[in-house]
């Protein structure tokens, strides 16, 4: 239970006491639980995969397919280069964020937020381009593109060889300049107890 | 003023998104003056009820076009008129109500409105796109504890899904013994509960860290809202499909544009989170989620995923995008923290407050809200002389958990400029800071920035001689 959880940079004493507490839970009837009730179905696995879609850090949920930056640069050029700019700086007025650039600056006094800066894994930016990209018509990137785009923008961040080619194996072992640069939650941080 | 606090600049992007809500307000406040101004000076004067108890104007031409043309009865259901406010229909206003018969019965359709001379909205931050942006609620004109649904605060991140509840389906899988899939129908057959809970955006308040930047409460404090939620404890979700060994986290998925995803420790969907359809009880508004809505009392809300489609149990956290470039605090040194879920403890007064005016020396009842992610509120304190002294306010019973609560405080005000403030203390001791308290354990988002997620500082408002409010710093 302890290693399990040990995962992420979210590891209190509140949490790991309230799992173990938890445990016990799952067959009393603390809370009132009256069940099984047997409501709904069965979710089968076609079900399931038609709607998983998220990926993680070591690369779980990543699909097959493959691209690479030279593929990529005409993927962002057609779907994403009209919000995000020509210099992936984002354009002014349309919401879009500046995707590289930054580095380095987190502890500057003047941090500047991008892809390159401030995110610490590339599933992230898989898994959200995937999603949610491009923002007037999410979702509609196939795989290949989506690899395609993220290792052009991950290139242009010189985070990523643009000769790499990205896929399932390749994409996990990415170290983004900040992977590193996120604790776990401390508060309260201010002590005005009485 | 801490000239520490001043000297610090915000980003470029902060600084327009500020601009922009300063921009948002000042339009709301100009309608709103719009509509509430009397047509004759009363002693209400203006300014101190800034919604407006006497008619708006508009109405009133209304009623007396209406009545020369022989239309008294208007048509019912129609779309609201733009000459009254949203969400209420232009009904004729009788001279005297007592000499002629009242509207009929039931002619509205079956669902009601509110009356056409209350006019509090929500406003929207003028984002880039109207998809991704969200609205504040009213607090300077709310009473009690509950928020109208009609009037809780919004976030979207990909606009609002319109989705037949006959077609919608949650998705429990991952670590878990047997994967199921649930309908609206499945998940209400579940034995449910009903809670009052707050929830409140971790943005709320960004404008506010570095100088006291909009006029309102509504524009301060306006990203909380409370709501009686009902719904099925997720843990008896778990329980039905068995949560294996060595897990440890959820993700939570939302079928709008945006597929909106967060982590949430499983301790949390353990303990107390719900599965919601219903709000304030009828089912929960589109912009809340309709039909299904994770909620995890006292987290900040943007991991109560609206339009829930799906649970994943596994071992780790997902890391998405909200949780990783968004919803994270940069601190001085360049370290951020992450998963920084709980709402701390936080007060304000909302009457008087931000643009009201007080007609002059006398009476007035001091009334805010009180909240903590932690418990209940355990005591609120109220200070009238800009913090010198600080007496204790009354608490509306009951107080609940992890639900706004609200205060109330006997003042006579001398007619002397000062500065009132309110503090409050939740059950775990803890006491509502300063913003330079904040300010001194986290700096500001990197050392120059303005950061902008988690502030719940003591909010103060200046009374001047001539009885304006506005808001001001003073630690």
């Amino acid at each position: 239970m302890f290693t399990n959880i040990k995962t992420a940079n979210y590891v209190s004493t509140i949490t790991l006491s309230l799992i173990l507490g938890a445990v016990p839970l799952k067959s009393s009837a603390a809370t009132g639980y009256g069940g099984p009730y047997n409501f709904g179905n069965p979710a089968s696995a076609a079900e399931i995969a038609s709607i998983d879609i998220d990926v993680m850090p070591d690369g779980r949920g990543l699909p097959p397919g493959s691209g690479d930056y030279k593929t990529g640069k005409k993927v962002y050029a057609a779907n994403c280069m009209a919000c995000h700019g020509a210099d992936l700086g984002g354009v002014a007025g349309t919401g879009a964020a500046a995707l590289i650039g930054g580095r380095d600056s987190l502890a500057s006094g003047k941090p500047k937020k991008t892809v390159e800066s401030y995110w610490p894994y590339a599933s992230t930016v898989f898994d959200f381009v995937k999603r949610a990209m491009p923002f007037w018509a999410p979702g509609s990137l196939s795989d290949d593109e989506v690899y395609a785009v993220v290792a052009y923008v991950l290139g242009e961040a010189n985070i990523l060889d643009k000769g790499t080619t990205l896929n399932a194996t390749s994409l996990p072992k990415i170290d983004m300049p900040n992977k590193d640069g996120f604790i776990s939650d401390p508060r309260p941080d201010v002590f005005l107890y009485e | 003023m801490d000239s520490d606090i001043l000297e610090k600049e915000y980003d470029e992007k902060t600084r327009s998104l500020i601009q922009g809500m300063v921009e948002a307000e000042e339009h709301a406040i100009a309608i709103r003056k719009k509509q509430a101004a009397p047509e004759e000076e009363c002693e209400c004067r203006d300014g101190m009820f800034p919604n407006g108890k006497t008619p708006p104007k508009a109405s009133r031409r209304q009623f007396l076009a209406s009545a020369a043309s022989g239309a008294a009865a208007l048509a019912v259901g129609s779309a609201a008129s733009a000459a009254v406010p949203a969400g209420s229909i232009d009904y004729p206003v009788q001279d005297d109500p007592t000499k002629v018969q009242g509207r009929l019965t039931n002619d509205d359709g079956g669902y009601g409105s509110r009356s056409q001379f209350e006019t509090e909205a929500r406003w929207r931050f003028p984002t880039a796109t109207k998809e991704s942006s969200w609205t504040m609620t009213p607090l300077d004109s709310g009473s009690g504890i509950v928020t109208p649904s009609a009037l809780h605060f919004e976030r979207h991140h990909g606009g609002i899904p319109n989705i037949h509840p006959d077609k919608h389906e949650l998705v429990v899988h991952g670590m878990v013994d047997g994967a199921r899939k649930y309908t609206m129908e499945d998940l209400k057959r579940f034995p449910s509960v009903s809670r009052f809970h707050f929830i409140e955006c971790s943005g709320n308040g960004l404008t506010e860290w570095r100088k006291p930047t909009l006029k309102t409460v509504q524009g301060t404090h306006g990203l909380t809202s409370t709501t009686e939620w009902t719904g099925v404890p997720l843990s008896t979700i778990l329980r039905e499909v068995g949560v294996q060994d060595g897990a440890a986290w959820i993700l939570a998925e939302g079928s709008d544009a945006a597929v909106m995803t967060r982590s949430v420790p499983l301790d949390k969907a353990w303990d107390d989170a719900m599965l919601v359809y219903a709000q304030n009880g009828e089912a929960i508004r589109p912009e809340q989620g309709y039909p299904l809505r994770l909620l995890l009392p006292g987290f900040e809300g943007n991991t109560h995923i609206k339009w829930l489609r799906r649970l994943e149990i596994s071992d780790k956290p997902f890391m998405t995008r909200e949780e990783t470039s968004k919803y994270t605090d940069l601190l001085d040194g360049g370290k951020a923290r992450q998963f920084s879920f709980t709402m701390e403890a936080k007060s304000v007064i909302t009457f008087p407050s931000g643009e009201m005016k007080l007609p002059g020396a006398g009476f007035y009842e001091i009334s805010g809200l009180a909240w903590t992610g932690k418990g209940r509120i355990k005591r609120v304190e109220v200070s009238v002389d800009g913090g010198d002294s600080w007496q204790l306010a009354e608490l509306q019973t009951p107080v609940l958990p992890i639900c706004h609560t609200r205060f109330r405080f006997p003042w006579r005000w001398d007619g002397k400029p000062t500065v009132i403030q309110s503090r409050c203390q939740d059950e775990t001791g803890y006491v509502q800071p300063t913003i330079k308290d904040l300010v001194g354990v986290r700096g500001l988002d990197g050392g120059k920035y303005g950061s902008i997620y988690h502030l719940n500082a003591i909010q103060s408002w200046a009374v001047d001689a001539d009885g304006g409010v506005s808001n001001v710093h003073k630690y």
